[in-house]
């Protein structure tokens, strides 16, 4: 059942604000606001929202330039994941100014106001900004996501036709990052059991591969009340996607494939 | 990492609302509106046939400014839902799933609603 409000242990007070020292003599500044959602399990606490002054003249344009500023100047103790720094990892994805976006490809000047930095929504957290997406990953296993056949192989690789390989343009540039997923409300309510965005946009990405043998069986697995019917085309996914893929539109033409079969 | 509890990160309570989110959850509570809808309809045919002074104590609450304000909800209710059921027939068929599409037919059906239910209650304002 959806629960709106957030569990106890969950609720969210104003913590610290880290005041930027004096400037010097003839020193031109440009602040800006960062707060950022703190938690972690050693100090009993319930969350906070720190906020963080930061120079902008000294620091790179990204708002993971301005987390890695915080971590590295201010505040060591700030936590999140973050590898490629170029929109290709998926690592740093989080909720920033009310989306869920890749902190390595989003301009902190086309935020207006206060940068407000959350971990992706309705996950549990680790630490800070570290959601724990092991149920996600255990979904994108369920969906086995590997190429299967049954004919023999072939003497060397599988071919596929031009026209084919651009079935899975906008299906192969998924990096997993969860930013669709988290920002579904379905999911929110019942990640459990509805796969979510992310994972079905990668089970209609080898549904649609014309060298995948195993249709029938991956549509056999999908064909749930939950696993795919849980998707009612809110369209946060594609709304919110940092590679502006269209799971939405995947899961629809899944749904097709579910009452074209049936004939 | 065994043993402890983990907050839950913030959802509704931060997320900004796409156009396209707000029509769904519209979607749903219009289709509850319309089953409460259906049963205040049943109520005044079975006051139809209850008889005369029962039928005219129904009109008189339903005219009254409380039930004509139920009312207006009741058909835009109608309105909206059916104007979003056919945006979703659309994207049965595969249709309309582009951001930018997604959004306009959003607010199309937002703004339509309005309009018929207007429309709808000056023609019957008008009937006479």
């Amino acid at each position: 059942m959806a629960e709106f409000a957030l569990p106890k242990n969950s609720k969210i007070s104003k913590g610290k604000t880290w005041t930027l020292p004096p400037a010097k003599a003839g020193e031109e500044r440009k602040v800006r606001k960062f707060s950022v959602y703190r938690w972690n399990q050693d100090d009993g606490k319930t969350p906070q929202v720190d906020t963080y002054e930061v120079d902008m003249n000294d620091c790179g344009p990204m708002v993971l330039d301005a987390l890695i500023k915080i971590k590295n100047e201010i505040d060591p103790s700030l936590t999140f994941r973050r590898s490629c720094r170029e929109g290709v990892c998926g690592s740093c994805a989080m909720n920033i100014d009310g989306g869920n976006t890749l902190a390595c490809t989003k301009a902190c000047e086309d935020i207006d106001g206060e940068v407000k930095i959350y971990p992706l929504p309705h996950m549990p957290v680790i630490k800070d900004l570290v959601p724990d997406l092991s149920n996600f990953y255990a979904q994108y296993a369920s969906i086995e996501p590997w190429m299967k056949t049954q004919s023999p192989a072939p003497a060397r690789e599988r071919l596929q036709s031009a026209e084919d390989r651009k079935k899975l343009d906008g299906l192969y540039e998924c990096i997993l990052c969860a930013c669709c997923s988290t920002s579904c409300p379905s999911y929110w309510w019942n990640s459990d059991r509805y796969l979510g965005p992310a994972i079905l946009l990668q089970a209609y990405r080898w549904i649609a591969d014309s060298r995948d043998e195993m249709t029938g069986e991956r549509l056999d697995n999908l064909e749930d009340p939950f696993r795919l019917y849980r998707c009612h085309t809110i369209m946060n996914c594609a709304q919110t996607c940092p590679k502006g893929l269209n799971p939405a539109q995947a899961i629809g033409e899944i749904k097709k494939l579910m009452v074209e079969r049936r004939g | 990492m065994a043993n402890v509890e983990r907050p839950l990160s913030p959802h509704l309570q931060i997320y900004r609302w796409p156009v396209t989110m707000a029509t769904s959850i519209l979607h749903r509570a219009t289709g509850c509106g319309l089953a409460a809808g259906t049963l205040l309809l049943t109520w005044w045919l079975v006051a139809a046939a209850a008889g005369p002074e029962y039928y005219a104590m129904v009109q008189a609450c339903l005219g009254s400014i409380l039930g004509r304000l139920v009312l207006l909800g009741f058909s835009w209710a109608l309105f909206y839902h059916l104007l979003n059921g056919i945006r979703h027939l659309f994207w049965d068929v595969g249709h309309g799933y582009s951001i930018p599409v997604a959004n306009k037919s959003g607010w199309a059906v937002i703004i339509g609603s309005v309009v018929l239910t207007v429309l709808a209650w000056i023609l019957a304002y008008s009937w006479k």
